[in-house]
């Protein structure tokens, strides 16, 4: 402010400089660029400016959505891709979290796997995949085990981190009240560890639908990964971007199953 | 049932924190230890529920657990340990699972301790929203519920306000009037100790000794704010205390 409107006789409000950088949601912005560059592209297409080569008509990509919905074809990629995720990734985390309370909870079990995960967790997981068809078969026994495997040492970073994060205190408290060692566990670490748990979840399906697509791109006859691999190695881009779509709607609702089951399971925070 | 220590000392390495504690909580009474901050008192609350194990000494637990006991020395602590997933029901309810009990006989076990601590109407409520006042009556309630034949309270007020502190003080009397319990009561703060105790111990800092232990005859009921007695009780404790607070203000903090 400058110093000549500072005067005893003249008040002058305080001036507001607070606010702390917060940000608030505004949807129809998101929607609004979503709606603005699909128009652009389209405008770009149809005029010419974006060559066939570059880009698909947004349009068309639409049309060739809606003809593999109504050909049936759609579902039967989706269905058999869906199966490969829900099995490869639920044993992938169901494994994950069992080692990562199991490393969270003794000292031994610590010791003795966190070098080998640490030793696995940077291994790109699909420069495995020749191996997997060695050691499980060029059917879907590789699938399963490549989403599998790229699942859990995420899932046991994240579990055994969220369990060594579970608040002492009410640990200590368990013990002084004598719970027996089971209940400590179920009813106190494990329900602690939750928030850990689900947020690497967030995590592992993603890695997971990443590995999906690679395992269906050897070896694959269904499935959207196949389906993109096809429409890729012909050119096609219509079909390219029509199954790019269908995996980011897979990653969406995952990622919005996830949320939902954050808000069920996590009421109390 | 009551609790002995004989000849405890405690030492982290080569801090000695603990020095030759012998002292005798007796039952049905409040005992107050009192200290400046780095004087042992919490630990020596740990040693005394086992949560920790001291070099030297003995704890003693004399006499029998009171009927229907289900952990005879239970803890109340500064910051609650409630578990946030858990409404106060389920807090509660989570320290008789254990046993066996009959539901009917767990449920009656519920209704009556919150009851006792006026907390009935927030049966269903989770931790987060009640305020720290109320967590500490759940915790107290979670202590009252397994009939415990001793109360080790680790400065169970020190995380609230002063007038949270008040309403707290008046209720953990108004519970002892009602069914008079064995209570061993870290503090550092003094009007709580003349308020709830009925032996002061005081405690002098590295390590902790014993320094003096004082009686308060007043009983628990008809001690109230003000009073030129207590009030001279608190000064003498302040007497005592003031050097030793000066000290532990000035000193630098040792590895723990």
């Amino acid at each position: 402010m400058p110093p000549e409107n500072v005067s005893p006789e003249q008040p002058s409000p305080v001036r507001f400089r607070g606010g702390g950088f917060t940000t608030s949601p505004k949807l129809w912005m998101s929607g609004l660029v979503l709606v603005g560059v699909l128009l652009l592209v389209e405008w770009g297409t149809q005029a010419g400016w974006i060559s066939a080569l570059t880009l698909p008509k947004p349009s068309d990509v639409a049309l060739t959505l809606l003809e593999l919905a109504e050909s049936g074809l759609l579902w039967k990629h989706l269905e058999v891709s869906l199966v490969r995720l829900c099995v490869g990734a639920a044993l992938g985390i169901g494994f994950g979290v069992a080692v990562g309370v199991l490393i969270g909870l003794f000292s031994m079990v610590r010791a003795g796997l966190l070098p080998l995960v640490a030793a696995i967790f940077p291994i790109p997981k699909i420069a495995l995949l020749p191996l997997f068809v060695i050691w499980f078969g060029i059917d879907e026994g590789s699938k399963y085990a490549l989403i599998a495997f790229g699942t859990f040492t995420p899932m046991v970073v994240a579990t055994y981190s969220a369990v060594d994060n579970v608040e002492r205190n009410l640990i200590r408290m368990g013990q002084s009240f004598g719970l027996r060692w089971h209940s400590i566990v179920w009813k106190i670490v494990v329900p602690g560890a939750m928030p850990g748990i689900l947020s690497g979840t967030r995590i592992a399906m993603a890695i997971a639908i990443i590995l999906l697509v690679a395992a269906e791109m050897l070896g694959a006859e269904y499935g959207i990964g196949a389906y993109v691999l096809e429409a890729g190695s012909l050119y096609d881009l219509d079909r390219l971007f029509a199954g790019v779509l269908i995996l980011s709607a897979l990653g969406l609702l995952t990622s919005g199953l996830i949320a939902k089951a954050e808000q069920v399971v996590l009421r109390w925070r | 049932m009551r609790i002995s220590t004989r000849g405890v000392s405690h030492a982290y390495g080569s801090l000695a924190v603990l020095e030759d504690i012998s002292l005798d909580f007796p039952s049905q009474q409040i005992s107050c230890l009192i200290g400046p901050s780095g004087c042992g008192k919490s630990t020596a609350l740990r040693i005394i529920g086992g949560l920790e194990q001291a070099t030297q000494g003995q704890v003693l637990q004399v006499g029998e657990p009171p009927n229907g006991c289900l952990n005879p020395i239970t803890y109340i602590f500064q910051d609650f340990a409630l578990l946030p997933w858990r409404d106060v029901w389920g807090n509660v309810s989570l320290v008789l699972e254990d046993h066996g009990l009959d539901q009917a006989i767990a449920d009656r076990i519920i209704q009556d301790v919150l009851a006792r601590t006026n907390l009935t109407d927030f049966a269903h409520t989770l931790p987060r929203q009640l305020s720290g006042g109320m967590k500490q009556r759940v915790a107290i309630a979670r202590a009252l519920a397994v009939n415990p034949g001793v109360m080790l309270m680790d400065e169970p007020l020190s995380a609230l306000d002063s007038q949270t502190r008040e309403l707290l003080m008046d209720d953990l009397v108004s519970l002892w009037l009602r069914q008079p319990f064995t209570a061993i009561y870290v503090t550092h703060n003094l009007s709580e100790a003349v308020r709830l105790g009925h032996q002061i111990v005081v405690l002098s800092r590295h390590p902790g000794r014993v320094r003096e232990i004082i009686t308060v005859e007043q009983p628990l009921g008809e001690r109230e704010p003000g009073d030129p007695q207590l009030e001279s009780i608190a000064r003498h404790l302040w007497r005592l205390l003031r050097e030793e607070a000066v000290a532990a203000d000035r000193a630098t903090i040792h590895a723990a």
